[in-house]
């Protein structure tokens, strides 16, 4: 039938001088809306941007100062801190969610709901509003009674106990079919190289879908640092960009080279994935 | 080899009166303790930085928190002075607007960006993945950027192209009467096309069929998007407004970087006033009043939702 029925306003197929100008202004308008202030951030951090005033989308002073100063800030340090926290908290993150998965999907065990419930309703608790009494357990975790305020480590471990990745394994791995993992264990496979060789191949979709959404979790995670990190040794960049524009003696451009760096492992990962 | 082979055609033989039901389940599920050790590394995590954490905030919200000294049971009194105090209550009420105003913001522009930018053409591709990109800049980055852009003075970046149309200039962030409406904006900057994303996902799922009997019917574009297209995002109307009002009421970051509750209170919310009290304050059991108070008004907004959405459907 007519093509206008392909979308719900059949724009695409609206044709015409006054319809191509009119779609021509929506779509410059909506690039120009989200994608204009992260070219000027592009811009800005290859520039001279010595005042606010100065963000424009047109390069007028090229230069690489910015990133220069920004190192000389330490921002390689909070960038090295960043990919630390990320890089484990997600080894951490996928490798916890990965197990619980497997005993919630493969098993049947007494009070199993219970606990599929326990996890699932943390999804409820937002992660602010643990915040304060979260950086008292990490100051003195009960039973081991070790002091993670202050180190990476401490911003990494509570990255372990996240529900949506486990949501997302138990789910997938529900519907590995029983056949595969029945025939492994007649030919005498254990629990590990079922768990490993059988059930855990067959989830590399479910393994990305958790990679990508943990680390963008990650990464764009604040408050929980802040509070954890104490001091700028332990800053993580995102962190660190309030602490350069707080800085007199750094310019808005400085900030913008670092903000550059904040945003590029998560716009790849975007790109990529 | 052949004595793993064997075993499994070996044990039935032995095990023949024994009830079939019990050697399924222990071929199945194997020693009782498995599934516990798979479990054990995330138990232990959830424990201690989701449950300990939760009843610890509980705890501190009835007992005056005193570090070295050992607590006191004060009882309702953390919950009685935070909800008679001005701040609090006026910090609950600009997290209520700025939630509502994001929240509603972001569907909205969402809804049309969806409708402007649904289609298979090669050019909607770049523009869908253009307009994405604010999600998944860090919220950090947002903030920091925008403090550049809303800067006060008339040659300020977003002053310059608002003063084309003969506006402002605006104090923005640093104007009690606009501040709260710029963070709400920026929000919405970085709302809005994750709402978009999701509401493309909606309208895929559309019967294509519906919009044609409605063409023929001799419906009108408005008319198609009012009673086609509309009813058929309904479940994804709520499920947005959900996520994005527990997100609103939760807001931290951006607020605390690009006004941190200033100029003159104007954009204080529950999350900074809670940062503030906890932290630089030390008054942990007040705070945690407040975060108990937060999380319950969560609670109760999902539930509401989802009991209504239940009604709908039943």
């Amino acid at each position: 039938m007519s093509a206008a029925t392909e979308t719900a306003l059949g724009l695409t197929e609206s044709k015409g001088v006054g319809a191509r100008i009119a779609k021509f202004v929506i779509y410059a308008g909506l690039f120009t809306v989200f994608a204009g202030p992260l070219l000027a951030l592009l811009v800005g951090s290859f520039n001279h941007v010595s005042d606010p005033t100065q963000l424009s989308v047109v390069p007028k002073t090229p230069t690489l100062d910015n990133f220069r100063i920004a190192f000389d800030h330490g921002v390689l340090r909070y960038l090295l801190n960043s990919f630390f926290v990320v890089g484990f908290g997600l080894l951490l993150q996928v490798a916890v969610s990965v197990l619980a998965g497997y005993a919630l999907a493969r098993k049947k065990f007494p009070l199993m709901t219970l606990v599929m419930v326990a996890i699932l309703a943390t999804m409820m608790l937002p992660e602010e509003i643990l915040a304060l009494p979260l950086t008292l357990v990490l100051a003195d975790l009960p039973l081991v009674h070790l002091n993670l305020m202050g180190t990476l480590a401490g911003m990494i471990v509570p990255l372990g106990a996240w529900a949506f990745s486990i949501l997302v394994m138990t789910e997938f791995m529900k519907d590995v079919p029983p056949e595969l993992e029945e025939a492994a264990r007649i030919d005498g496979a254990g629990e590990l190289r079922i768990f490993g060789q059988i059930i855990l191949p067959l989830c590399k979709p479910a393994l990305g879908v958790i990679g990508v959404f943990g680390f963008t979790m990650i990464w764009d995670q604040y408050l929980l640092p802040l509070l954890v990190a104490q001091n700028s040794s332990a800053y993580t960049l995102p962190l660190a960009l309030r602490t350069l524009r707080i800085d007199q003696a750094v310019t808005p451009g400085v900030v913008l080279a670092a903000s550059l760096l904040a945003l590029l492992p998560s716009v790849l990962v975007f790109l990529f994935f | 080899m052949s004595v793993r082979e064997a075993a499994p055609v070996t044990v039935p033989a032995h095990a023949a009166p024994a009830p079939t039901g019990q050697l399924q389940r222990s071929r199945r599920s194997g020693q009782w303790w498995v599934p516990w050790l798979f479990l054990a590394p995330a138990l232990v995590l959830f424990v201690y930085f989701k449950f300990i954490p939760m009843a610890q905030a509980i705890g501190m919200s009835v007992q005056e928190v005193r570090p070295y000294l050992g607590n006191t049971w004060v009882g309702g009194a953390n919950y009685t002075e935070i909800l008679s105090s001005e701040g609090f209550r006026s910090a609950a009420w600009n997290t209520v607007v700025l939630a509502v105003g994001q929240t509603f913001g972001s569907m909205v522009l969402g809804f049309c960006l969806a409708l402007l930018v649904e289609g298979q053409t090669r050019k909607l591709t770049f523009i869908r993945s253009a307009a994405f990109l604010p999600v998944v800049v860090p919220l950090a980055v947002v903030a920091e950027l925008w403090r550049i852009m809303y800067h006060p003075t008339g040659d300020g970046l977003i002053n310059q192209l608002i003063g084309l149309v003969g506006l402002g200039p605006s104090g923005f962030i640093n104007d009690p009467h606009t501040s709260l409406a710029s963070i709400a904006v920026t929000g919405i900057w970085r709302g809005a096309p994750y709402d978009m994303m999701i509401f493309l996902a909606g309208l895929a799922g559309i019967d294509r069929g519906l919009y044609e009997a409605a063409t023929v019917d001799g419906a009108s574009t408005w008319k198609r998007i009012l009673h086609v297209t509309l009813p058929g995002l309904r479940p994804v109307f709520a499920i947005l407004f959900v996520l994005a009002a527990v997100r609103g009421f939760r807001t931290f970051t951006e607020v605390f970087l690009l006004t941190n509750g200033g100029p003159n209170g104007s954009t204080e919310v529950v999350m900074t006033l809670i940062y503030k009290l906890g932290l630089e304050q030390s008054r942990l059991g007040v705070g945690s009043a407040g975060a108990v108070l937060l999380f319950a008004a969560t609670l109760v907004l999902t539930v509401c939702v989802q009991l209504l959405r239940r009604r709908r459907s039943a």
